[in-house]
């Protein structure tokens, strides 16, 4: 698919956006500076990336405890993901969620979650809101190769699928529940194939090729928003970090596939097709990437100065308030 | 005001609030054409359409799911549920997410959501159609719960619990739906807020805690104990979550004997925490130990003959505060 300059360097950025924010997280971590559970994004960027480029504040984001991607490629900026990692008032969620549980509801952006398999079932709910209220917006879960194989996978998209609901199901198949491989865990290891069951369409998508992830996401939307239902978008890809920071990594996957999954990193694939077809300049991809340097060492910054949130606040927010 | 049944009010409830805000919408199994198992959405379909009324497949933790993520995107779901014991394979989606939405969000997002449908021990349902949980949603953070006794309470929670933004389990006492009792006309009744427990029988010489069908067990319990000449007090706190502990603890001052009568378990229950906090805030007042009378913990059996012998009776409940009276 042919995309715009504008579109091609909105894409980049927010790869690299992604892609220098987990790296200076899996810095912080070392450093000790996130209290909680890490797991990075790194190798998958271009999923978040590709889908969320064709979103809008008004669609609604429902993600995984790997979500630090779709959080900044909603509109989470740096600084909030930061802050709420460090555990400050300063945070998306003001402290009170971690990695586990980034909210910006604001921007769309619905929470990642702790729990593997709800958001599936949530971005239908979305999807039934959008329309009962005869709004064009969609709803998009992301999950993991996990999660296809918990009930709600089956429950959600049958239920999107009987109501012909404007949602996206975005399967990024990076092969591992943690540790164990999903050639383990189904018979069938093409995810995209179910959707076959539930009679909606299905698409497998190279997970680490950003424009073919841009492309794939544009039809499943523009059918979303026409009334046309959900799509099932299965990208197959490969997370080149430890399921979290701080965690072993190996016994369960050999260097040598992680070595050449690195080969395919997405962001010097996407990079190489953008300089070779003309669309980019070298000094302008150079240029985002300093750029972003610039924005993500802010963003460490003004997590680490800013205060953490009150005590006598904790009971705050279990219900709503007046 | 006129008599009707508490499902005739809890209808008409729904029927109003839906009239007044169009984010409402209904979602179970036969709650569209049909109407309900319970009759709880008779002639709301053709009223409201599909979409407002909305049939699913048996399908619980997917379309509980489904209406947290619509509650969280600008709609208020009404999850009819028929037996609360259906839902206990959504209760994943219930106690991490619906519960935990507005407090992850830091009270951002609102979660208006109501589950609704049957609880309580009878007419033979057996195990899986005769749980009632309360205390168990009472012990979340991030729940309300409600239990009505009457059919003038089963409207003004419902209309409290389809207006507020707290995700609500609204639990019917399925010996009640067809229970009859004084509601104020249409358009003269008003909502009525949750944690405000009401006075069933005013007494003086006992408190009895009571909800949903135990408060009409209780009452006449209590018309046989006044004939033996004892004052019986009926506090039915009509919501668990929140409690109105202090109607319980004024009622207490007056009397000086607390009996907790719950249909549900004992262990970890309501009257437990009842019976906490009146030790702690009410130790000065009580002249008698607090006494609970729950339903057996057990499995709900089958058999008639098996299936009585797991509830308090009025019988039960007498011999309870006469116990009590004696102490």
């Amino acid at each position: 698919m042919m995309v715009t300059k504008e579109q091609a360097l909105a894409l980049y950025r927010a790869m690299q956006t992604i892609r220098q924010c987990e790296e200076g997280l899996a810095r912080s971590y070392a450093a000790g500076l996130i209290h909680g559970a890490c797991h990075t994004y790194v190798g998958e960027e271009a999923i978040a990336a590709g889908v969320c480029a064709h979103l809008t504040e008004d669609d609604a984001v429902f993600s995984t405890h790997r979500g630090h991607g779709h959080a900044l490629a909603k509109g989470v900026t740096p600084r909030e993901l930061f802050a709420e990692l460090f555990g400050r008032a300063t945070g998306c969620s003001r402290g009170r969620g971690g990695s586990m549980h980034l909210f910006k509801p604001e921007v769309g952006m619905m929470g990642t979650s702790g729990i593997v398999g709800p958001c599936i079932l949530q971005a239908t709910g979305a999807g039934y809101s959008f329309k009962l209220l005869n709004m064009p917006h969609v709803g998009v879960a992301f999950f993991g190769d996990g999660a296809s194989n918990n009930g709600a996978f089956h429950e959600g998209i049958n239920l999107a699928a009987i109501y012909q609901l404007p949602v996206l199901f975005v399967c990024e198949n990076n092969q591992f529940a943690t540790e164990v491989a999903f050639s383990y865990a189904t018979r069938n290891t093409d995810v995209w194939k179910r959707s076959k069951s539930y009679g909606i369409p299905g698409v497998c998508v190279d997970g680490n090729d950003a424009l073919a992830i841009f492309a794939a996401a544009d039809e499943a939307v523009t059918r979303a928003r026409g009334g046309g239902g959900p799509t099932l978008i299965e990208c197959k890809t490969y997370r080149t970090r430890s399921h979290a920071e701080g965690m072993r990594d190996g016994g369960y996957r050999s260097l040598e596939e992680v070595e050449a999954w690195k080969g395919r990193d997405p962001l010097t694939r996407l990079a190489a097709t953008l300089l070779d077809n003309g669309t980019v300049t070298q000094n302008e991809l150079e240029a985002i990437t300093q750029d972003v340097r610039a924005t993500v060492e802010d963003a460490a910054e003004f997590a680490k100065n800013s205060p953490y949130p009150d005590g006598a606040t904790a009971t705050r927010f279990v219900y709503a308030e007046a | 005001m006129r008599d009707i049944t508490f499902t005739a009010a809890a209808r008409e409830a729904l029927t109003e609030c839906m009239e007044a805000d169009p984010a409402i919408f209904v979602v179970g199994e036969g709650i569209g054409p049909r109407g309900g198992n319970f009759a709880t959405t008779l002639g709301l379909y053709e009223r409201f359409g599909p979409l407002r009324l909305c049939d699913t497949p048996i399908s619980e933790r997917g379309f509980v799911g489904m209406c947290c993520g619509a509650a969280m995107t600008g709609t208020r779901p009404v999850v009819d549920f028929m037996f609360v014991d259906f839902i206990l394979d959504a209760i994943g989606e219930i106690f991490n997410q619906i519960a935990k939405m507005q407090y992850m969000s830091s009270g951002r997002l609102k979660m208006p959501i109501v589950l609704r449908g049957c609880i309580g021990i009878g007419s033979s349902a057996a195990t899986h159609h005769s749980g009632s949980y309360y205390s168990i949603f009472a012990n979340i953070p991030g729940l309300r719960v409600a239990v009505p006794a009457t059919p003038a309470d089963a409207k003004g929670l419902l209309k409290t619990a389809l207006t507020c933004n707290d995700p609500v389990l609204f639990l019917e006492h399925k010996n009640l739906l067809a229970t009859k009792g004084p509601v104020p006309e249409q358009g003269e009744d008003a909502p009525i807020p949750f944690g405000q427990a009401r006075v069933a029988r005013p007494g003086s010489d006992v408190t009895v805690v009571a909800l949903a069908l135990m408060v009409r067990k209780t009452l006449e319990a209590a018309e046989v104990l006044a004939q033996e000449g004892v004052s019986v007090e009926v506090i039915d706190p009509r919501t668990v979550s929140p409690l109105d502990f202090d109607a319980i603890l004024q009622s207490v001052r007056k009397t000086g004997r607390l009996l907790i009568v719950d249909e549900s378990f004992q262990p970890c229950g309501i009257g437990a925490e009842i019976a906490a906090r009146m030790a702690d805030a009410g130790f000065d007042e009580l002249d008698a130990p607090i006494r609970r009378l729950n339903g057996a913990f057990t499995p709900t059996p089958y058999s008639p003959t098996l299936e009585a012998a797991v509830v308090p009776t009025p019988e039960a409940i007498a011999h309870a505060i006469r116990d009590l009276m004696a102490e």
